[in-house]
């Protein structure tokens, strides 16, 4: 199961098993998204995502939505435009007609919202037990405006480190509603499309160096990728990491640490600290980074590795997860 | 849980701070019993801010580090049998076995599930009573309560198909254990505040009288931490070996008298065998009597299961705080979260695993 929890171990698979399999027909930068040029130097962002949540509906979206929306912000992440979008089912036998129509009407509406179209799908049924209800693919591809250079290497020392709002949220969410689990409030989900929000920061004008969608392993495995592929080292200051009240609650009730708990309407964004002030500015504009800050920055010490510094005034290291985060005993 | 906030406080925090530079006068040693409050100190980076002298051990108190390996291998052995389902709470699913987890189990088709409360294994086994479902019953004073609560509704509602697995310790018994150690280097103890709130504080007296050590009764969060600290320096330089309860908000000391009681009828003290310490006398829970038929070593016949820990582990002496995490040969090596040769390394709340995520910075700078 670690293997596809976002951190270690997924890293891991992704460096010791496919890669060397793929030989020289992989070309990856490993970021959200491969960015590829066809015809006369027009650039497309092409990406794949593959969602397995379980429980298939929670408070604030559904297994539908965020498989639009994830493959949308994975575009965005590259500064792209998203355009087309395929969408892939494996359902297990038995599975609710009534349940897999509100997962598409769901798919329908974030992909109108998103101002992108789904323009292929393929369905496949299995066996009843040989899976878990549904599971949903989807690829999409967009277009990278000229001028706009986002990656994962491009984070330099002093590059200030911006985060689009509340973290945690989608992860407690959807923890909220399996079994045994009652934080004594609902929290909803945060998915959300975030390309708007990506064309608000590029409108400022500024280069923005890197964006990422923390997603699985939540921004510790999102700032700890960047660092690595970077070579720089992150450091937070954790007071002003914006973290629900709920979300804390929650982590401190299970053991879990709020960096590593999973977003779905998040952004990071890595840009120059002159350009800082202008980013935050447009990002606290849009309805989206109501609630965006900056939580740290780039620098030359300990490269690839994050560290934060605590409330009292230590420091500690911010680590990938390693696979799944298990809820402590006591 | 807004009132937290205020135990955070880094004013506050800078105040005791400088109240402990300020009665230290020399260097000491002491314990924090529990793997919650070794996780606190070292996320936070509290023992930075402690005087040079003031050194803090890491105790036995983590749960999921000191259950035997033997206990380990015999949940493995139960939950890869048909027709069990094998209900656990989290961290216990990545604690290697001689061989395997529970999460190779799983992978392998055995039905294991994470649940957040034994109750919820009571409701698993109701509603599959074609099923035998066991629940891993491990860690201190703390859990033990809702575990026996579990086995006494199992009893009184009829539900036969539910058993316990249990592998629970007692901190007196270890306190007096590390005590009694030729080596031992603990001058003081903070003693762990979860468990107190469940058992009180009485059982703590004949311990600070017999070897002369202040037992502060403390808390996890930041400050709770450094008041504890506090107080037991200023029981230190003056002398003193007191029981004081630094966590009043949850610590009385007659205890929790229900959860007592309950604790009586279901189960009875027995010899323990401490992942990396050792067997300690009188150091353990077993169901009593009156629950026998609930004891999943006994339905299983896996009692006699008896294996060897790794040579390389130096858990041991990390639980005993005779080295530091990083002083042992195979941290960061053979011995990581990932390949955990020990228990120390695999929990959130072992030592090990604290200094392997929090404090690999320091240790690169040091070499």
């Amino acid at each position: 199961m670690g293997h596809g929890g976002g951190g270690a171990m997924s890293a891991e698979l992704v460096e010791h098993l496919f890669l060397p399999a793929y030989g020289s027909a992989a070309a990856a930068e490993l970021g959200d998204s491969a960015v590829v040029t066809v015809g006369e130097g027009t650039r497309l962002a092409f990406s794949t995502d593959s969602f397995v949540v379980k429980p298939m509906f929670f408070p604030g979206g559904s297994i539908g939505d965020l498989a639009v929306n994830g493959t949308v912000n994975d575009l965005a992440m590259s500064g792209a435009t998203p355009l087309f979008m395929s969408s892939a089912f494996i359902l297990q036998e038995g599975t609710a007609l009534t349940d897999l129509g509100r997962i598409a009407q769901d798919m329908g509406a974030a992909a109108r919202a998103a101002g992108v179209r789904l323009v292929t799908g393929d369905t496949k049924v299995v066996d009843s037990g040989s899976g878990d209800g549904v599971y949903v693919n989807t690829s999409g591809i967009g277009v990278i405006p000229a001028g706009v250079d986002i990656g994962p290497r491009r984070a330099a020392p002093g590059d200030a480190v911006l985060i689009s709002g509340d973290i945690g949220v989608h992860g407690v969410a959807v923890m909220s509603c399996r079994d045994g689990l009652d934080f004594g409030t609902t929290v909803e989900s945060d998915t959300a499309a975030l390309h708007g929000l990506v064309a608000a920061m590029l409108a400022t004008g500024a280069d923005v160096h890197v964006l990422r969608d923390p997603t699985r392993g939540g921004v510790a495995a999102s700032l700890n990728e960047i660092a690595t592929a970077s070579a720089v080292g992150v450091e937070l200051i954790e007071r002003d990491l914006p973290v629900p009240d709920t979300v804390r609650d929650a982590c401190s009730l299970l053991g879990l640490d709020p960096l590593q708990v999973a977003n779905e309407g998040k952004l990071l964004a890595i840009v120059p600290a002159d350009c800082a002030d202008r980013v935050l500015a447009a990002l606290t504009a849009h309805p989206l980074g109501r609630r965006a800050r900056r939580i740290g920055t780039c620098v030359t010490g300990h490269p690839g590795m994050v560290v934060a510094r605590t409330g009292l005034g230590g420091t500690r290291v911010v680590g990938l997860p390693v696979g799944e985060q298990l809820p402590r005993i006591c | 849980m807004k009132y937290l906030d205020e135990f955070s406080d880094p004013g506050l925090a800078r105040r005791l701070v400088d109240e402990i530079h300020a009665a230290t006068t020399r260097p000491w040693a002491m314990m924090e019993v529990c793997g919650g409050q070794t996780h606190s100190i070292i996320r936070h980076g509290i023992d930075q801010l402690l005087p040079d002298g003031v050194e803090m051990i890491h105790g036995p108190g983590c749960p999921v580090c000191v259950t035997p390996l033997e206990i380990i291998d015999r949940a493995l052995a139960i939950a890869a049998r048909p027709g069990v389902v094998f209900c656990s709470f989290g961290d216990m699913l990545r604690v290697p076995g001689s061989g395997q987890d529970l999460f190779s189990v799983k992978s392998a088709g055995g039905d294991v599930r994470v649940v957040y409360s034994p109750l919820d294994a009571l409701k698993i086994a109701r509603d599959n009573p074609d099923k035998e479902v066991v629940f891993f019953g491990i860690g201190f004073e703390t859990t033990a309560p809702a575990n026996a609560m579990t086995v006494h509704q199992a009893r009184r509602l009829g539900v036969r198909n539910f058993s316990l697995l249990v592998s629970h310790v007692l901190v007196p018994p270890a306190i007096a254990a590390i005590m009694e150690s030729p080596t031992c280097r603990v001058q003081a103890f903070l003693a762990a505040g979860h468990v107190c709130s469940v058992m009180g504080t009485s059982q703590y007296p004949p311990l600070a009288e017999k070897y002369q050590v202040p037992v502060v009764v403390t808390g996890f969060e930041p400050l709770d931490i450094l008041e504890g600290v506090r107080r037991t320096i200023l029981q230190l330089e003056q002398g003193r070996h007191e029981v004081e309860n630094a966590y009043p908000r949850a610590v009385r000391d007659e205890g929790n008298l229900p959860a007592m009681e309950m604790l009586r009828d279901v189960f009875e003290v027995t010899d323990r065998t401490w992942r990396g310490i050792g067997m300690i006398p009188d150091s353990g829970w077993r169901l009593s009597g009156r629950y026998a038929e609930f004891d999943a070593e006994r339905r299983f016949d896996v009692a006699g299961i008896r294996t060897a820990e790794s040579s390389l582990c130096r858990s041991g002496d990390v639980l005993q705080g005779l080295i530091k995490p990083h002083e042992c040969a195979a941290f960061g090596k053979e011995c990581t979260p990932r390949n955990p040769l020990g228990a120390t390394m695999v929990s959130s709340e072992g030592a090990c695993a604290a200094y392997f995520t929090y404090r690999r910075l320091e240790l690169v700078d040091a070499k």
